[in-house]
Parts: structure tokens; sequence; C-alpha cells
């Protein structure tokens, strides 16, 4: 359940800069473990008290995200889709290799000192049943709960917001419109990257950091796909499912099936059911 | 500057357009096949590792560069193909009525990996009919991580994670798998996957599947049925990728699952961006700059202070950075540098930089609402 919110975080940021800018950002694992690490240096090398090493890493990290929008992306916007989705995966090798180089960060695994313990606590009385679940998964559970209200009620009742979607969809008219559309594509990375960031520090206690975490972001895609790309709604239930449907299978199948039940899922939605759980059937506009 | 005066039609679809194209070319090929007498054996084996890439290159070409769809996939047919390869060719094809395995012959086992690559291309292909632009990458992502699963999981044929052990193949006296007989084979193998690719581009086939690639719509009203020529397109692809497999699957002579993960399917695909989508000679491009660079970096180390020198990970790092700046300034690749190279000099003091002048392009929505 936990794992799953985290995919769900991940996807989050998948659909958010699918949604505004069309770009499948194939790097958003890559951003998750710059947060990550980010938080890491603040909290532990630094010392700063947890939520302030968190706030920071989550502000540093909506810089980044706009930076790589203003720099790598701007100048291929309007080429093909392909393009984009090439460039994003050469920033996920540099963002790598780069965490990789930093002094201090290294390729070794590292750990952030959370106020969560990571011992069991009950959270139903007794009378209603037996429910026992850490305080670190509870922490992430409430925390995708939060991000998830936070970002709904901003794209819905906010003037930028909304702005935002205008954007998204039609890029020239919401240009005529005096949106500044240059701008909110930043905007939107930046808020991208700080989702993952989020995904990351609250990911940390569990799987450690290094630099390989990223890869788990590649196990969005099912969820953001099951969930229909571009519906943030789906990518949160999508994204749960998917760590539902992983816990299950390491439970009752054999193994290796653990692994790979996510991408079996997404294939049989993608022969289904393309457009998702949640998505919108669309035509293609010639 | 050469004017070239068409009286036929037939020479609307010649592969060698004028004479300069016999020379250069058969220069070319003269200096690739006397180079194996020059070099020595570990340059031979490099040069070797070369053709492969480039034949799984061309494979992935024909998908990426020339229908217009992409895989994420591709390492997942290379697998296939390499584990057939070696399966056949070593332990050979145990059937529950034969006292004994079947061993296959080389000439035998490497047309069937190409052929069962080819099937794994149609059984992805087929569901991916429906699908579109990144939506198929998806797909094919999804099902390469699959592939790489069962590869290491299916011990009694792979033998997991312990790896396996690829023969030798000999013919008579002669081991034709290992240094400069192995060069010319895999040589040979290139020429004949890229005769074989410009052959099919310039048929009604590979016309359909460009088609397909600049507009499906128009594409199919044009009468071009869109999903045969993708079912085409991947299977020929897989099939040629499949090929390159069994002969990487000879060059490593040990196989492992790791070998053929999703960051190889990056790596190939990389290898075709970089080389210039949509062209053969970018499939070589590409395998030449996937090579060149780890092999120029650890020359260069050699010059460069320790404290640089050491720092693990500058490889990705500049492997990362090349991708993204190639897209930015040369979205044709190091074929679009070469075409430019090449009209400076034909140009001479009349070159305008204007002729490969990109238009402005605003993002269109694929979405409808």
């Amino acid at each position: 359940m936990s794992i799953g919110c985290i995919y769900a975080l991940v996807a989050l940021g998948f659909v958010l800069i699918y949604k505004a800018t069309e770009v499948v950002n194939f790097a958003q694992g890559e951003l998750m473990m710059l947060g990550a690490f980010l938080a890491y240096t603040f909290i532990s090398i630094l010392g700063w008290n947890y939520w302030l090493g968190a706030a920071a890493a989550i502000g540093c990290m909506f810089v980044i995200g706009s930076l790589v929008d203003r720099v790598l992306l701007r100048p291929v916007l309007g080429q093909p889709q392909f393009a984009i989705v090439m460039v994003t995966i050469g920033f996920g090798y540099i963002a790598r290799s780069v965490a990789g180089m930093m002094p201090g960060w290294g390729t070794e695994t590292y750990a952030i000192s959370t106020p969560f313990s990571s011992e069991g606590m009950q959270i139903l009385p007794e009378s209603m049943g037996f429910l026992v679940i850490s305080q670190t998964d509870l922490s992430v559970i409430i925390a995708t709960i939060l991000f998830c209200g936070i970002l709904y009620t901003f794209f819905t009742y906010t003037k930028l917001g909304v702005a935002m979607q205008a954007a998204s969809q039609n890029q020239l008219a919401s240009y005529y419109m005096g949106i500044p559309v240059k701008s909110v594509f930043s905007m939107i990375w930046g808020i991208s990257a700080a989702v993952a960031a989020a995904a990351g520090i609250l990911l940390a206690p569990t799987t450690l950091i290094d630099t390989s975490m990223g890869f788990l972001g590649l196990k969005a895609f099912p969820a953001a796909v099951l969930g229909g790309f571009g519906s943030i709604p789906g990518a949160v239930v999508g994204g749960i499912i998917i760590g539902i449907i992983e816990t299950l299978a390491g439970f009752y199948l054999p193994p290796g099936f653990k692994n790979v039940a996510a991408y079996i899922v997404l294939l049989i939605v993608l022969v289904v059911r393309p457009q998702g759980l949640f998505g919108e059937k669309t035509g293609k506009r010639v | 500057m050469r004017f070239l005066f068409k009286t036929d039609y037939e020479q609307d679809i010649q592969l060698a357009k004028h004479s300069g194209y016999i020379w250069s070319y058969g220069a070319l090929l003269l200096a690739v096949l006397i180079v194996p007498f020059f070099l020595e054996e570990y340059y031979v084996g490099q040069m070797t590792q070369l053709y492969i890439m480039a034949i799984a290159g061309v494979g992935l070409m024909l998908l990426a560069g020339y229908t217009g769809l992409i895989s994420l996939g591709h390492a997942a047919f290379f697998g296939i193909g390499a584990y057939t390869e070696a399966v056949l060719t070593g332990n050979g094809l145990a059937l529950p009525f034969m006292d004994e395995p079947i061993v296959f012959s080389f000439f035998l086992s490497f047309p069937l990996a190409g052929i069962f690559a080819a099937i794994a291309g149609i059984a992805i292909g087929i569901p991916a009919l429906r699908l579109v632009g990144i939506y198929l990458a998806i797909a094919t992502f999804a099902f390469a991580i699959i592939i790489e699963e069962i590869l290491s999981r299916w011990e009694s044929v792979t033998n997991g994670y312990s790896g396996l052990l690829v023969e030798s193949i000999y013919f008579g006296d002669f081991e034709l798998t290992d240094g400069t007989p192995f060069y010319y084979l895999c040589l040979g193998v290139l020429i004949a996957v890229i005769l074989f690719s410009l052959n099919l581009l310039r048929s009604p086939t590979g016309r359909a599947m460009m088609a397909v690639r600049d507009s499906e719509i128009s594409a199919q009203s044009m009468g071009v049925n869109l999903a045969k020529t993708k079912t085409i397109a991947f299977a020929l692809s897989a099939g040629i990728t499949g090929l390159a497999g069994a002969l990487f699957a000879h060059k490593l002579g040990f196989l492992s699952p790791e070998s053929f993960t999703v960051l190889q399917s990056l790596e190939l695909l990389v290898l075709v961006v970089v080389g210039g989508l949509g062209s053969m000679h970018g499939a070589v491009f590409g395998a030449l700059f996937v090579l060149a660079l780890p092999q120029g970096l650890a020359i260069l180390k050699d010059y460069l202070p320790t404290q640089i020198a050491e720092v693990p990970g500058i490889e990705p790092l500049l492997f990362g950075l090349i991708l993204v700046l190639i897209i930015i300034f040369e979205p044709l690749g190091i074929y679009g540098r070469w075409l430019k190279v090449k009209l400076y000099f034909q140009m001479f003091p009349l070159y305008k930089k204007a002729t490969f002048k990109r238009q402005k392009s605003y993002m269109k929505s694929e979405r409808l609402r």
C-alpha cells in the first residue's frame, strides 16, 4: 500500500508534465533520486531539522525542475515527441552520473533519520478489527493524500492552475489569451520535480538512497497508464493498484512474478483499454 | 557540384545514384576488406563488435527511423536472438520423441535465431497496432522487461544468472567464430543486411513504411494497409536485431541476462538517434559513436590529471550530454552533420547556412477534445 503510494506520487509527476506539456518524462525517477539526495545532504550532512531539510529539498527540486525545462526542453519544443523523450532519457543519464560524482553523495547507499519510527502501531481500536501499520508507511499515505488534495485544489481553483490547464489544451490559443506559456511550462516542471522530491524523501526510510533508486520511477509507467495518461486521480488510483498487485504477486505467485506483475498488467491494460481507467477517449487530430 | 540529368525512370530508384557512389563505396569496401591484415587482434575484435552493433542499429532504424515506431525494448529481440543461437548450437533442441537433442549447425541456427526474434516481434507487434506514439514505446518497454525476467528465470534453458556458454563454430578445421574469419562473417552479414534494407526501402513495402512514418492518416487514405505495414516492419526489425544478437552471442562466448537489460535497449535507441534517424548511414555512424566513446575516454584518461580521470561515472555523463546536445542542435544526428560538411565542399564558396534551417514550430497536440 505504501509502495503503491510512492508509485502514485511518481506517476503524479509524470501525469502533471504529460497533461501540461505532452512530454513523457523518462527522468522522473531520477528527479526523485536527486530530491532524496538533496534531503540527505540537508538533514544528515548539514544536520538540519527533518522538516526544514525536506522543505528545502523540495524547494531546490522546484528550481532544478524549472531549470531542466528552461535549459534542456525549451529548445526542442515543437519537435517530434520522440526527440523530447530522448532528451529526458539523456537527462536521466546525466543526473545519475552527476549524483554518483558529487562529493559526499557517491555511489553508496545512505539512510535519512526520520522522526517516524518504523515500528507498527495500531490505528483502529480492537473492537473494529486488527490493523497494524508502521508510522513510516502511514506518513507516506498521509503525504500522498495531502499532495493530491493540494494539487487538485491548485488546478481547479487558482488562476495559475486554470492557466496551466489552458496551456496544456492549446498552446497557441493560450498565448493569444495572454498566458505566459513558457513560464507556465517551467512552473509545471518545477511542481512535478517537487512532487518527485517528496516521493524520494518519503521513500528514503523504506529503501535507502542510492543513485539507482531512479529505476523505481519506471514502475510509475504502469501506474500512469493504468489510471489513464493525463488523469490526476487516475495516476493516484493506478499507483495504489499497482502497488497492491505487486505485493499480492509477491505473496501468491512464484518468485519472479513480483518484478514483472506491474508490466504484465500494463500490457493487458494497453491492449484491452488503452485509455486507462480514468482517461478520456480521444481521437487524433489531422 | 554535380548535376544529375535523369533520362530514365529507372534512375529514380537506383541504389547508386551516380558513378561517385560506386567509387566511394567501392573504396570503403576495399578498405574494410583489407583492414584486418594491418590491425592488431584487439582492434579487429572491436571492428567486429562495431559491425554487430551496426546490424542491430539497422534493425532498429527500419522500425524507428523509417516506420516511425519507437521501440524501447529492442534489447529483448537482441537477447532472444542471442539465446536462440546459443541454445541451438550448444545443448541443442530436445524434442520429446527423439533420443538425443538436435544440435543445429550454424548455418541453420543463425537464420532460425532471426526468425525466432521476428516471431517475437510479431507477437508484440500485433497488440501494438492499436497503440500510437508513446504508448507503443511503453508497451515495448514492458515487453522487454518481461523478456529479461524470463531469460533470467527459465533456468532449464537459459541457465539464469549463472550464464550460458556459447559453443564456437567450426567449419571443417577452422574456427569461424573467432578473430579474422568472424570479422569477415560479421562484415558479410552487415553488408547483406544493409543491401536488403536499402532494397526494401525502394520497394512498395518500404515506401508504405515511410508513408506511415510521415502521416498515418494520409498513408491510410492512400490505401496503405496500416496493420500489415506495421507488422512487417516489426517482424523485419526484430529479425535483423535477432541476427545481430546471434552474432553477439558468439562474440561474447558467454551469455547472461544482464547483457540484455533496459539500459541496453536505451543504448540501441541512443545509437540510432545519435547516428541520425532515417538513414542507413546513421546506423553505422551511431554504432561507431557508441563503441568509440568508451574507447576514446579510456585513451583520454591517460592524459588527464588523476583527480578528474579517477572519477567514476564520467562515461554515462558524456553519453547523456552528447545525446541531449545532438537532439537540440543536430536533430539528424551525425549523418545530418555529414550531409552539411559534404554540401559545404560541394558548393565550396557558395554554401549557405540557411539550406538546413529548421522552421519554427509550435507543439501540436495529439489530443482532441
